[in-house]
């Protein structure tokens, strides 16, 4: 049952006052837990918990032919699948929207932040180049995945390794990892979502306050304020004051977020 | 056949490799579960009774279950693209087929029990830990049933009959190749899943089935223990 | 004459319970022989000699007389379809309100996505029926509305009452407990209403110790001096 009008109320009164149900403050997190290596599979994996949000993302890594009109550069295709498995909001079928744009949101960062050294992942130009794959699934959905799917996207490609290549038989060696981290660049995208909610801003809602956000503003930076991304979700519109708190806010929550990534990112 | 063989990981030919589980992983779901044979590793979450959509699939006489088998994309080394595919629609019908015999949803009549089974990491046994996975997660959530039923696959690789499948023996080539038998049980005894993919004959399969009797009641235990164990993992 | 006085214990479907001629089969149970089998997860229990399982997970069994909170869902002709956040459907006809109903005015005593109490006054194939006739019944002003698994909700309330007595004499608070599992608390302060949800999470997770009721005496005392600290610590 999505979250009654009451509740909603309440939680914009509370909130009015600086707080919130489970006696967070508006710019606070709920704990963050990261696990690397999930997956004996995937070339990179984390599983990302963000209170009782859990995803799970996987890298692989598959050798093909670039595009047309970048011959020396490697390939991203992001993926984000809302499993049924992890509400019962979410059903079997096609993606719909809200997956497509978590995938969207994440490859945009990633992309314009050039995090991925994509000219490294080059084998052979023109002919031969390394494909990477990110797969980001739901687990369980308590709101803010898409912060949850931006914090494993970022461990997932530092834990990476690029498997073996056989250039003479033309076969990707998978489960014999070589030596070659995946290439990544030292501007860390860090993505978060902040949500305005009546007059007031805050950071990771649970799925009870994301039911009733007017507005959200996922943006991806780095902690030292470049931006490479921004989308507004939600049909409600928004003052340029409150652009402006948000920018502030984001740039804050990232170095918030970045302090427990940091043991993962070094 | 002798005793004395050793398989690639070093197993006796009837020993199951190492198996966890536990209940309560999807804190939304009305029941849910963990089962892993070793490197093969299933999630199952149950949501329902439900409504059920769309409605001329309702059915009035009993409630419907349906399950949606699916695997991670990189559960395995070559990446699978995501979206269902033949193999999996099977998979999502014979798993139906190994949990309804036990489930007792008369009472449920037009409402949906939908179960949904994600495989995390492959080495074979991928659709017997589904069937555990999910077995665990019905009880999990309250579902009436007869009795638990657990899955195993047996194989023969070569002449040579063994309990619990791994990859490298799934894909024996030598000799009689491998031959893979998945078979699914009460807690009694009733077989409510068979399947096989290769080549046997009938006196061994009669061997195959005692194997499978005596794996299954291996996998009982580890699924009562996860049952048991879990009154905190409640929703 | 089989003297086996059986202790509550957690028991899982097809799991035998207790064997003896004069046991009978209460609700969660099957007899098959003398064996008394469970055919739910759940905790078995047994007084005068019948056996039962009571239910830790699933979703809520409506049964006439039930006071139960929804959400209007719909509004058509003759009433307004009601959502329990349970599979059946549940209508409360123009009739079952205390007060006239203009017959093209209807949204304006419900309209779509209000809160109200109601109580059941028949269950059948259709679906449940409503009433907001009697006392306490109607219409939710304010306040938070939480969910917690319907199967918690006799221990949330207490041996005639006594829990949720205690919680609001302790939270200053009205509480209404649907059996649906929905919950109303309204109280003069954000930060009781807040406080009464922690408790009954607390009550609700901790289902099964004894002397739970003097358990959350002593929570109360904890949290008032937790919050007496912040007191202290702004000026």
């Amino acid at each position: 049952m999505e979250t009654s009008r009451l509740t909603g109320n309440r939680i914009k009164d509370y909130l009015a006052e600086g707080k919130r149900f489970d006696g967070r403050k508006p710019d606070e997190f709920r704990e963050i837990s990261i696990e690397t290596d999930v997956s004996k599979k995937a070339e990179g994996s984390a599983r990302v918990k963000i209170g009782k949000t859990e995803v799970i993302v996987g890298i692989k890594l598959d050798v093909s032919e670039p595009y047309p009109d970048s011959p020396d550069k490697g390939k991203l295709i992001v993926t984000t699948e809302l499993l049924p498995l992890s509400s019962p909001r979410f059903e079997s079928g096609p993606p719909r929207f809200p997956a497509i744009e978590i995938g969207r949101l994440v490859d945009r960062a990633i992309r314009e932040s050039k995090f991925i050294e994509f000219e490294k992942l080059c084998i052979k130009k023109g002919e031969k180049v390394w494909a990477v794959f990110i797969d980001i699934y739901s687990i369980n959905n308590d709101g803010n995945l898409i912060d949850a799917a931006g914090i494993g996207t970022l461990v997932a490609l530092k834990t990476a390794r690029l498997p073996k290549y056989d250039e003479k038989n033309e076969k990707v060696l998978y489960g014999e990892p070589s030596n070659k981290k995946m290439p990544l660049s030292k501007e860390i995208p860090i993505i978060t979502t902040i949500h305005k909610i009546g007059d007031n801003i805050l950071v990771d809602p649970t799925l009870e306050e994301e039911d009733i956000s007017e507005v959200r503003v996922t943006i991806g930076g780095t902690t030292d304020g470049t931006i490479f991304s921004i989308q507004k979700g939600n049909p409600k519109e928004i003052s340029i004051e409150n652009i402006h708190k948000i920018l502030d806010v984001a740039e804050k929550t990232r170095k918030k977020v970045f302090l427990n990534l940091k043991r993962f990112l070094e | 056949m002798t005793k004395a063989f050793k398989r690639s990981d070093g197993r006796k030919f009837d020993e199951t490799r190492a198996m966890e589980a536990k209940v309560g992983v999807v804190p939304n779901a009305n029941g849910s579960a963990i089962f892993s044979f070793g490197d093969t590793i299933a999630i199952a979450a149950v949501y329902g009774p439900r409504k059920m959509h769309p409605q001329h699939q309702q059915d009035p006489e009993k409630g419907t279950l349906r399950c949606h088998y699916s695997m991670l994309s990189f559960s395995v080394s070559e990446r699978i693209r995501p979206g269902p595919n033949r193999r999996s629609t099977e998979i999502s019908k014979i798993t139906e087929w190994a949990l309804e015999p036990v489930l007792m949803i008369k009472k449920y009549s037009n409402m949906a029990i939908d179960v949904h089974i994600n495989i995390l990491q492959a080495n074979a046994s991928t659709r017997c830990a589904g069937i555990n996975a999910a077995a665990l997660a019905l009880a999990h959530a309250g579902i009436p049933m007869k009795d638990i039923v657990s899955s195993i696959s047996i194989g023969k690789i070569d002449k040579q009959l063994v309990v619990d499948l791994n990859k490298d023996e799934e894909d024996w080539e030598e000799g009689e190749g491998s031959t893979d038998i998945p078979i699914t049980m009460t807690a009694d005894g009733k077989i409510t899943h068979i399947q096989l993919d290769g080549r046997i004959t009938s006196k061994e399969l009669k061997e195959v089935i005692e194997l499978a009797r005596k794996a299954t009641k291996e996998i009982y235990e580890v699924q009562k223990k996860a049952l048991k164990d879990s009154i905190k993992n409640i929703k | 004459m089989t003297k086996e006085k059986i202790e509550r214990k957690i028991v899982i479907p097809g799991e035998v319970i207790v064997k003896g001629e004069d046991y009978l089969p209460g609700e969660g149970t099957e007899k098959k022989g003398d064996e008394l089998i469970a055919i739910r997860y759940g905790l078995a229990e047994e007084s005068n000699r019948l056996v039962k399982v009571i239910a830790l997970s699933g979703i809520y069994q409506p049964r006439r007389g039930n006071i139960i909170i929804g959400k209007v869902e719909n509004i058509t002709f003759y009433g307004w379809v009601i959502d329990l956040d349970s599979p059946e459907g549940a209508f409360l006809p123009l009739q079952e309100v205390p007060k006239y109903v203009d017959k093209d005015r209807l949204n304006e005593i419900l309209d779509i996505e209000d809160m109200i109490v109601a109580k059941i006054i028949g269950v059948t194939s259709r679906g449940i029926d409503l009433t907001i006739k009697s006392r306490g019944l109607g219409k939710i002003d304010e306040g938070i509305i939480m969910k917690i698994n319907s199967n918690k909700v006799p221990r949330v309330i207490g041996k005639e009452g006594s829990m949720i007595n205690l919680i609001k004499k302790e939270s200053d608070c009205n509480i209404t407990v649907g059996q649906n599992g929905l919950i109303w608390i309204k109280g003069n302060k954000i930060g009781n209403e807040l406080l009464v949800k922690k408790a009954i999470m607390f009550v609700s997770e901790k289902s099964f110790t004894h002397g739970l009721t003097d358990e959350v005496k002593k929570w109360f005392e904890k949290e008032r001096t937790k919050n007496k600290d912040k007191i202290d610590k702004i000026k």
